[in-house]
């Protein structure tokens, strides 16, 4: 009730102002009227009522709390002493801003004991709590500085600790269900529009199927993990993971600014890196989290220049390294510290590589005054880890000799010179076949790979220079060293994935040579053939090895030629114009040439290659961007099932064989039922348009005076060509051909003119001679 | 077979048309002479001279007596066909773009550009009344407010106009009473061309959004769409069987040196039905400006950008491909 009658004495005011005025208009030669309450009028109208939107900015009594410090400790004076006391914490703390206020409270006529002040900011605070805290002023007072706020804060903790609730379990169904296809189709990811889409297609006979389309699911592009479990999109927030059949959210991983991520290989862990906010207290420019609890689980700096992935993860995911200046930083896990607290120490590193299959780290310096450029291999064996590595180093001195000799025999006949050597006691060669025996060829092969790398990164590209590949067998004793020579500039070199066959670029455009390598047994090094004058500047092997990819990217036209590097055949050689990527799909049966947008702007469209380069499919997207297969984990099958899927190959073979038929008669036949469904459609409005068409017919003939010119153009009999030949008149007056349609109305006698415009003479004298079509018929 | 160049134009071709019969070719080009040809051995006949810029736009009427050209010389002349006289100039305050004949020949329309402060126009006159072209009074002036006319035909039966504007948009006015009846926004970006079937139920429109797409004339119903990676310059329906030509490529100003792959400067035929590209003709090494079907659908012309000696194409096509059936 009390508000009703609030409302109408409101109403009443109002009404009052309004009649107000009324007759403030009605005569405006009379006084302003008066705008001040009656007497006796008590105002009711709360404040929120009429300005709520400004209230909400007033400033409330905590605001200024972060720009007040507590200084506590500060000696006890009376009044005669409070100047210089003063003067002297002002000198000390207007070293960390301006102090806006200072507040001495008095006790007894007496101050405190402890001093507040506020500065014009927050972070002159936090300086000065920083800094000052524990300053020592004399013998008995040393001053402990706090923000205000912390007082707040601290109170408000409880005083009994409550155990966390455990989260609860989310239930992710299965993340490998992608696996479980039936036709084992593999899935690729696709952005497109600029940016601005991103699809999952399933790669299906003849057509690609559509699993999943999103707009602006990521802010500039996808990542898969290795095994394929999950999907990685960037945000300028972080990373969110994705994954299960629907690709629903997994995780989020808040990372301003995050432009490159990295996966461990187990996919537990994720490295991401933001080049913002970084300060020195918390390291964030590198972040590595739990990829299964979200947890951060550790920061680190990012302080010097180096290549994408920072980290690199031993084959298993136990391990990380990280390359320092000399000196290599090795990390373990969960606990990710470094491995024996401290990093190792070697002076000059350059590079270094963990071998694909063990726990050993191969790393090389280069020629460094009198001491040749070395390899060196650490060994981890899981618990004293630190003892051998160290043991090892030494031991490298120990074989200097050799490397010495041949560094020598290279430096007489030029200035630059390089050698790789390779030092290994051999008490831990032994130690290592003993421990490790796993598929030769493949762990070596990668292996060298990374030190060959390093052979190209040193040697300028300059006349007159040896380039050479050296490669260690590092499983046997003593480790035996080829060496292989190659006369021209490298450009491109990739090991074949399975097997023991490798493959370079070399020359210079436009001679550019493509060879092949096979290392033997024996580890003799045997050029298998050389391609001369090819068109390639990248090299693709299939992942299952014998095939391989040459690709002229970019600036070579996208020129492809697919290899079978068994009996060295070319099995196609064609072109994607301009293509910019090239990626083969994780089973090795398909290959994927892409024209990104981001590399060239027209044209963008991936194409589907077999893996013997045969054109399967050719997709425009509009403003394609990148295509990455999801790729499979390793086979769970043992050595012996494969070999029994082998021996029964043909069997299965005649089974898909099959398939792949019914599924092609099955596709083509929906082609042709689309196909004939579009026609009869089609055919059915041509009908109704015809039949319209030709009621109209009377009005046509009338709006053309009466000629029937829609028979004269249906019927084909009129179309009747005749060749007349003419008298050539004259030199400058050539009769010709006219074409006569006995359907002309018309037929043009036309007398050419010369094609000499500039001449006046021969101005378009085009003499026409019309004769009505109907006498010529009549004759 | 072999194409056949006609070599004559000193700039690029704008637009191309054929005679009702097909015996004639007409074209003009920047260079402001516009020229008719012989289809069957590509000997130009004769010139119309007296424009003083590019020409635009051509038309022909359809018992080959009347050519209808419009022109950057803010000009739209009328011309005697056989003799090469021009009957008519009719000034207009800007160039004017598109023109046509209507089906009985006595209308004739054209539309103007938004420059200089001046609207987009389009104007019927009635070519039987003298006075109108001599007072400048036109049967019927239609303002146009929006996105201006690129590209316009006349509807059948002198009733209504297609016209295609630089926002996409499809219309349909009224020429009795001025009044955009209809309008569709299919294309995303300018449309270049618009032709019309045969019998005229059905029109193909290029657009710069690198697709052409036919309609149905009376309702302006879409029906199908003619995909490629460039702009379409202008699309032609065969009269024969279920074809369509389409002309384009990057545009001139695009063009690189470096190879005319890149361009795609192809003639491409598309399957009216299905949708789908079955050949390509190559020969031009700039972007196609205009196509052309003969009216028997057994050979086509195209105009190009190519270079200073902007050449028309005619070939024959051997349309050995079937459909589906």
């Amino acid at each position: 009730m009390a508000a009703d009658s609030e409302a109408s004495e409101l109403k009443k005011s109002k009404k009052k102002v309004e009649k107000t005025m009324q007759n403030g208009i009605e005569d405006d030669e009379e006084e302003e009227p008066n705008f001040s309450d009656p007497e006796g009028y008590v105002d009711d109208v709360s404040e929120e009522e009429l300005v709520a939107d400004v209230l909400k900015e007033r400033p409330t009594e905590y605001d200024g709390f972060d720009s007040v410090i507590v200084v506590d400790n500060v000696p006890k004076v009376g009044p005669e002493r409070l100047e210089k006391l003063q003067n002297v914490v002002r000198k000390i703390f207007q070293n960390f801003g301006k102090i806006r206020t200072e507040h001495y409270p008095m006790n007894d006529g007496k101050t405190s004991g402890y001093v507040f002040l506020e500065y014009a900011s927050s972070e002159n605070a936090l300086e000065a709590v920083k800094t000052a805290n524990n300053y020592k002023l004399d013998k008995q007072h040393t001053f402990i500085v706090n923000q205000f706020s912390d007082f707040q804060k601290y109170e408000n903790i409880p005083d009994e600790w409550e155990p966390p609730q455990p989260k609860p379990y989310k239930d992710m169904g299965n993340l490998r269900s992608w696996l479980l296809n039936n036709e084992s189709f593999d899935q690729f990811s696709v952005i497109y529009d600029g940016g601005e889409k991103t699809a999952i297609f399933l790669n299906s006979h003849t057509q690609p199927t559509l699993i999943e389309e999103r707009s602006r699911w990521t802010e500039t592009y996808v990542r898969w993990s290795p095994q394929g479990t999950y999907l990685a999109t960037f945000h300028q927030k972080g990373i969110a993971l994705w994954g299960g059949s629907k690709f629903e959210q997994i995780m989020k991983f808040s990372h301003p600014g995050v432009q490159l991520i990295d996966f461990s290989p187990c996919e537990r862990y994720l490295v991401s890196f933001s080049p913002l906010l970084d300060n020195k207290e918390d390291p964030q420019a590198i972040i590595i989290w739990d990829i299964r609890t979200g947890q951060k689980k550790r920061g680190f700096h990012c302080e010097s220049q180096s290549t994408w992935p920072i980290f690199k993860w031993n084959k298993t995911g136990e391990y990380f390294a990280r390359l320092g200046m000399d000196a290599l930083s090795v990390y373990e896990t969960p606990s990710f510290g470094l491995l024996d607290k401290k990093s190792l120490k070697l002076p000059g590193i350059k590079d270094f590589t963990w071998s694909p299959t063990d726990n050993i780290i191969a790393y090389w310096m280069p020629e460094q005054q009198n001491v040749p450029a070395r390899v060196v291999l650490i060994i981890f064996l899981y618990i004293f880890s630190l003892s051998l590595s160290l043991s090892l180093c030494l031991s490298v001195s120990l074989s200097l000799s050799l490397s010495l000799s041949l560094s020598l025999s290279l430096s007489l006949s030029l200035s630059l010179s390089l050698s790789l050597s390779l030092c290994l006691s051999l008490s831990l060669s032994l130690s290592l076949s003993l421990s490790l025996s796993v598929s030769l060829s493949l762990s070596l092969s990668q292996l060298c790979h990374s030190l060959i790398g390093s052979v190209e990164f040193l040697i300028p590209v300059d006349r007159g220079i040896y380039y050479n590949f050296e490669i260690f067998r590092i499983r046997e004793k003593q480790i035996p060293v080829d060496k292989f020579e190659v006369k021209e500039n490298i450009i491109a070199f990739a090991w074949e994935p399975s097997g023991s066959k490798f493959a370079y670029i070399h020359g210079e455009n436009p001679r550019i040579s493509v060879t092949f390598c096979n290392i033997r047994q024996g580890g003799k090094v045997e050029t298998l053939k050389t391609f001369d004058k090819r068109q390639a500047n990248h090299l693709f092997w299939s992942p299952s090895g014998q095939f391989i990819v040459l690709a002229g990217l970019r600036s070579m036209n996208g020129i492809l030629e697919f290899i079978d590097t068994n009996d060295m055949t070319v099995m196609a050689q064609t072109e994607h114009f301009m293509a910019t990527d090239v990626e083969w799909d994780p089973t090795g049966r398909y290959v994927v040439s892409g024209l990104s947008w981001w590399g060239h702007k027209v044209d963008n469209a991936y194409w589907l290659w077999s893996f013997q380069g045969r054109l399967l499919q050719k997709q425009s997207l509009d403003r394609f961007c990148q295509l990455l297969w999801r790729p499979r984990p390793a086979s769970l099958l043992t050595k012996e099932q494969i070999r029994e899927i082998k021996k029964n190959m043909k069997k299965y073979a005649v089974q898909f064989e099959i398939k792949d038929k019914m599924s092609q008669t099955k596709a083509s036949k929906e082609l042709i039922d689309k196909r004939q469904k579009m026609l009869e459609e089609f055919r059915k409005y041509r009908a109704d348009k015809e039949h319209e068409y030709n009621l109209y017919r009377e009005r046509r003939i009338a709006l053309r005076d009466g000629h029937d010119t829609d028979s004269q153009d249906n019927d084909p009999n009129n179309y009747i060509d005749e060749t007349i030949e003419f008298l050539q008149l004259s030199l400058f007056y050539s009769l010709f051909d006219v074409n006569l349609s006995a359907n002309l109305t018309y037929i043009l006698l036309s007398i050419p003119f010369t094609h000499i415009s500039e001449d006046n003479l021969s101005l378009d004298l085009s003499i026409s001679l019309s004769i009505d079509l109907s006498l010529c018929q009549s004759i | 077979m072999k194409p056949i160049m006609l070599h004559g134009h000193e700039r690029s071709i704008t637009q191309i048309k054929y005679s009702r019969e097909g015996d004639l070719i007409f074209s003009c080009a920047k260079d402001s002479t516009p020229n008719v040809w012989f289809s069957l051995n590509g000997e130009r006949l004769g010139s119309y001279r007296g424009h003083n810029g590019a020409v635009w736009c051509i038309d022909v009427d359809w018992d080959t007596q009347n050519i209808l050209t419009g022109s950057a010389d803010n000009t739209c002349r009328l011309w005697n066909c056989e003799k090469g006289t021009q009957l008519v100039s009719i000034p207009t305050s800007t160039a004017v773009r598109t023109n046509g004949f209507s089906y009985s020949g006595q209308l004739i329309m054209f539309s103007t550009d938004t420059t200089m402060g001046h609207q987009c126009a389009i104007y019927i006159y009635d070519i039987r009344d003298h006075s109108q072209i001599k007072n400048g009074k036109p049967a019927r002036l239609i303002e146009v407010n929006e996105s201006k006319v690129t590209c316009g035909i006349w509807g059948p039966y002198d009733e209504y106009l297609i016209t295609g504007h630089e926002n996409g948009e499809l219309s349909h006015f009224d020429v009795k009473t001025g009044e955009q009846v209809l309008c569709v926004s299919d294309h995303k970006k300018t449309i270049n061309d618009i032709q019309g079937s045969r019998d005229q139920t059905m029109v193909v429109t290029a657009s710069k959004d690198n697709t052409a797409k036919l309609f149905d004339s009376s309702s302006l119903q879409h029906m199908k769409t003619f995909r490629t990676e460039r702009p379409v310059n202008s699309a032609s329906l065969s009269s024969l069987k279920e074809h369509v030509v389409l002309g384009g490529g990057q545009e001139a100003m695009e063009v690189t040196t470096t190879s005319a792959r890149v361009g795609k400067f192809d003639a491409r035929f598309y399957h009216m039905i299905f949708e789908e590209e079955f050949a390509r003709v190559k020969g031009h090494f700039g972007p196609i400006n205009s196509v052309a079907f003969h009216p028997d659908g057994k050979s086509f012309s195209s105009g190009g950008e190519d270079g200073y000696y902007s050449g028309v194409r005619s070939k024959v096509i051997m349309s050995s491909w079937n459909s589906a059936e």
